[in-house]
């Protein structure tokens, strides 16, 4: 009988493999490591994690029930909101401006800056320092990547959900980042716009971007997931490879997330 | 794209020119200022006078015309050149205190108590002020008060005084202070029926005059004195005392008074020149 | 009786006749409300932005005050405008009173506050949605004021806008600092106060109705400037 504790099963040989793909990369800011990490508002403990270490290689999948504290947990990662205890290291390293650069978020709600579709992508490339004939190529090739070619001039607030989305992803990878966090990106889209942005994910992910995403969606999380991370009341309640966590969930809160018969 | 730096030098380039570009362009470069009533410039006395001065001197007057009162206030802030208003005590106790070299006498127009046409405190054709005024107290028919210490006011409150009638305790009942200059005062008298104490040169100009006309007049104490007086160059070093002297000797000179002379509305004289 | 007919007409026949004195009086409103506006923009801008994104020891205080300069009487900020101006005040020496400059003065005074609260309103409202993104992205706060400025475009340009209207409608401030000289300082709405009370009231409606009709030039050519410039942000 699986235990209710936090269970880190995943895969020895499949980490050093991963530690192994990415070891030119000796700037990495991977893998993120989480200790006693914790987020207080009002008085109450929105969020308290122990020990949660996300590696290089893979796609992690953040799953649970509404107001489990994932979002809090993303943006806390991403430096976004300020631990009120604890540490997040990345490769043994704090937040830092460089550490930021390495790293990328696409929000529920994609925030499009009310301007072109391209001058959108541009704005991100020149903030991360791109110039001259080195930016006008990548932004090319962004638009491209994003099947947004066609509308780079278009106001970018005109766009559909989906293509608003697209947008905020390809801008989000502009700078080529290591890690990419994604809170529930394709919650408010049809299953057309949801495939598309899936198969941009996993092209990230193949060319060698971290995904941490947020979903409720399991059959998304089955497509994309390598491991799933399991939240509960602010807290990790499971760390399993994906397969593993479809066909026996360890925790009971899991399980019941899985079949539905989840109360809050 | 439009470059937002671009737009912001174009804005400034915009701003230096329309803040700079034609200041001096249409204004001569020698020019006094003189404090003076709204009576001397609503009835067009001023506009119609001035540009034979100014093509002769080379001298342009700008008026800034308020209440005598303001206009007094102004003068010793050092505000103006010239003052030319109608209050002869407040004008000689600005001499006496210095802010002013010397008064001269200019010209003289009248005061006249306009009313409607229905005369509910039966005054009209009266030649007595002092009197009229003290019937209109007694009616209680409503009096419209500029209240705004100007040269008007402080003759008309003069001849309450006289009349024995304190207008303080009616204010608000039917004495009412506009506290505004003479046009407005007329608007507003015409406007609810009252009658109003005003000087002739403006009330012949006035052009909403309704059923009001002029009810009391020919009283020598309604006699309404001009005086000219150059600020204290001694006070504020700013004032341009020979271009003032300059106005103030045209103007009391056989040129100026004949201009004031000429000057008629409607076939009528508003001003009558009187320096010595 | 003054009747809006008769008004209209004169109005329409002094625009027609192309009276010279007419419009150098319309050409200096033009110039000293405009200029005070641009003057107002360059100043409130940054200050409502500041208030909008900083956390800086009083915010508050500065934010309480410019909501209290909004709504000063125009009178009273002509009087301290006057005071300081005059050859008496501390500015004396510049001799500036009863001058244009004088004029813009007053209405940067005026305009200012409106300028810089409606800023921050735009900035607010703007922050708020993009705080995130822009910090994810790597832009410090203090350099995510241009891009809140510039996507706040649309609405600061009504924000100006608005900031003109009082600037053109004023009258109390700029007649006490400006004198009302002919062919010197005096603008449109002075010159509609003086015909008032010359009893000219149809000349005063009259003036009164191009006053508007200016208003909504400037509306116009300002909305129509703003949706090119628009097209061409988007090219
Ligand atoms: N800044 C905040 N202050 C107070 N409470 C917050 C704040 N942000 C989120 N919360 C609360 O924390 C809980 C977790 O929120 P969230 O992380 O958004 O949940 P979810 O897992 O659905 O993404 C919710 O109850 C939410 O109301
Ligand atoms: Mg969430």
């Amino acid at each position: 009988m699986p235990d209710t504790t936090i269970a880190h099963s995943f895969d020895e040989s499949h980490i050093a493999q991963a530690e192994r793909s990415v070891a030119s990369h000796t700037d990495s800011i991977l893998p993120v490591s989480v200790t006693d990490l914790a987020f207080t508002a009002d008085g109450k403990r929105l969020v308290y994690i122990d020990r949660l270490t996300l590696r290089a290689g893979g796609s992690t999948i953040i799953m649970g029930p509404n107001g489990a504290g994932k979002s809090l947990l993303l943006r806390l990662l991403h430096g976004l909101i300020g631990a009120s205890e604890g540490t997040v290291l990345f490769n043994s390293q704090p937040m830092s401006a460089r550490v930021r650069r390495r790293q990328a978020m696409v929000f529920q709600r994609p925030v499009v800056l009310r301007r072109s579709v391209r001058a959108n992508i541009d704005y991100a490339l020149s903030a991360h320092g791109y110039r001259g004939l080195n930016r006008r190529e990548r932004l090319r090739d962004l638009l491209e990547m994003g099947e947004l070619a066609d509308m780079a001039r278009q106001r970018a607030r005109t766009l559909s959900g989906g293509e608003q989305q697209r947008l905020a992803l390809v801008r989000a990878v502009a700078a080529s980042p290591d890690l990419l966090f994604l809170d529930e990106p394709t919650s408010s889209l049809d299953p057309a716009s949801t495939h598309r942005i899936e198969a941009l994910i996993r092209r990230f992910a193949e060319e060698g971007t971290k995904i941490v995403m947020v979903t409720h969606d399991l059959g998304q999380a089955r497509r994309l997931a390598d491991e799933i991370v399991f939240m509960h009341h602010g807290k990790v309640t499971e760390q399993t490879p994906a397969n593993v966590f479809f066909d026996r969930p360890s925790s009971p809160a899991a399980r019941d997330f899985i079949t539905g018969g989840l109360l809050v | 794209m439009i470059n937002p730096r671009k737009l912001l030098a174009f804005a400034t380039v915009l701003t230096v020119h329309l803040a700079f570009g034609s200041a001096t362009s249409m204004a001569q470069d020698r020019f006094i200022i003189v404090q003076s009533t709204t009576s001397t410039e609503n009835s067009g006395l001023l506009d119609t006078i001035l540009p034979a001065f100014t093509d002769k001197s080379g001298i342009e007057v700008r008026v800034v015309a308020v209440g005598t009162g303001q206009a007094i206030k102004n003068a010793e802030n050092g505000d103006g050149d010239v003052l030319l208003v109608h209050a002869k005590l407040a004008e000689e106790e600005f001499v006496a205190d210095g802010w002013g070299v010397k008064r001269f006498d200019v010209m003289y127009n009248d005061f006249v108590v306009v009313g409607p046409e229905d005369d509910p405190a039966g005054i009209a054709g009266s030649r007595d002020a002092v009197a009229a005024l003290r019937k209109i107290a007694e009616s209680e028919a409503p009096f419209a008060s500029r209240g705004d210490d100007s040269g008007t006011n402080k003759a008309e409150l003069g001849l309450w005084k006289e009349a024995g009638i304190d207008v303080r305790s009616a204010s608000g009942g039917w004495y009412r202070e506009t506290g505004s200059g003479m046009g407005a005062t007329l608007n507003t008298g015409t406007g609810m029926g009252a009658y109003v104490l005003t000087d002739r040169a403006t009330w012949i100009s006035f052009g909403n005059k309704e059923n009001h006309r002029v009810l009391v007049e020919g009283d020598p104490k309604l006699f309404n004195q001009y005086g000219v007086i150059l600020v204290n160059p001694d006070k504020h070093s700013n004032v341009k005392a020979e271009e003032g002297q300059a106005f103030i000797d045209w103007l009391t000179g056989s040129e100026g008074q004949a201009a004031i002379a000429d000057f008629t509305i409607d076939g009528k004289q508003l001003f009558f020149p009187n320096a010595q | 009786m003054h009747d809006f007919a008769s008004s209209l007409s004169l109005a329409v026949n002094l625009i027609l006749s192309g009276d010279a004195e007419l419009w150098s009086i319309v050409l200096l409103s033009l110039r000293v409300s405009l200029t005070a506006v641009a003057v107002a923009a360059v100043i409130g801008m940054p200050v409502g932005a500041a208030l909008a994104v900083g956390r800086f020891a009083g915010r508050r205080a500065l934010i309480v005050l410019m909501n209290a300069l909004m709504g000063l009487p125009p009178v009273v900020v002509g009087l301290m405008v006057y005071l300081m101006l005059s050859n008496s005040g501390p500015l004396g020496v510049l001799q500036l009173l009863y001058t244009p400059t004088a004029m813009i003065i007053a209405q940067v005074v005026l305009v200012t506050p409106i300028v810089a609260a409606l800023t921050r309103q735009v900035v607010e409202d703007i922050d708020a949605e993009y705080a995130e993104q822009l910090r994810s992205i790597g832009v410090s706060r203090l350099a995510s004021v241009p891009t809140l400025l510039w996507d706040g475009r649309t609405s600061l340009l009504t924000a100006v806008l608005a900031g003109f209207g009082r600037a053109t409608a004023e009258v109390g401030a700029v007649i006490i600092v400006g004198g009302n000289i002919n062919h010197v300082t005096r603008v449109m709405t002075t010159t509609i106060a003086l015909e008032t009370s010359k009893g000219n009231l149809a000349l005063a409606l009259a003036l009164g109705a191009i006053l508007m009709l200016i208003a909504i030039s400037v509306n116009a050519a300002v909305g129509l400037l703003g949706a090119t410039s628009e097209r061409a942000a988007h090219a």
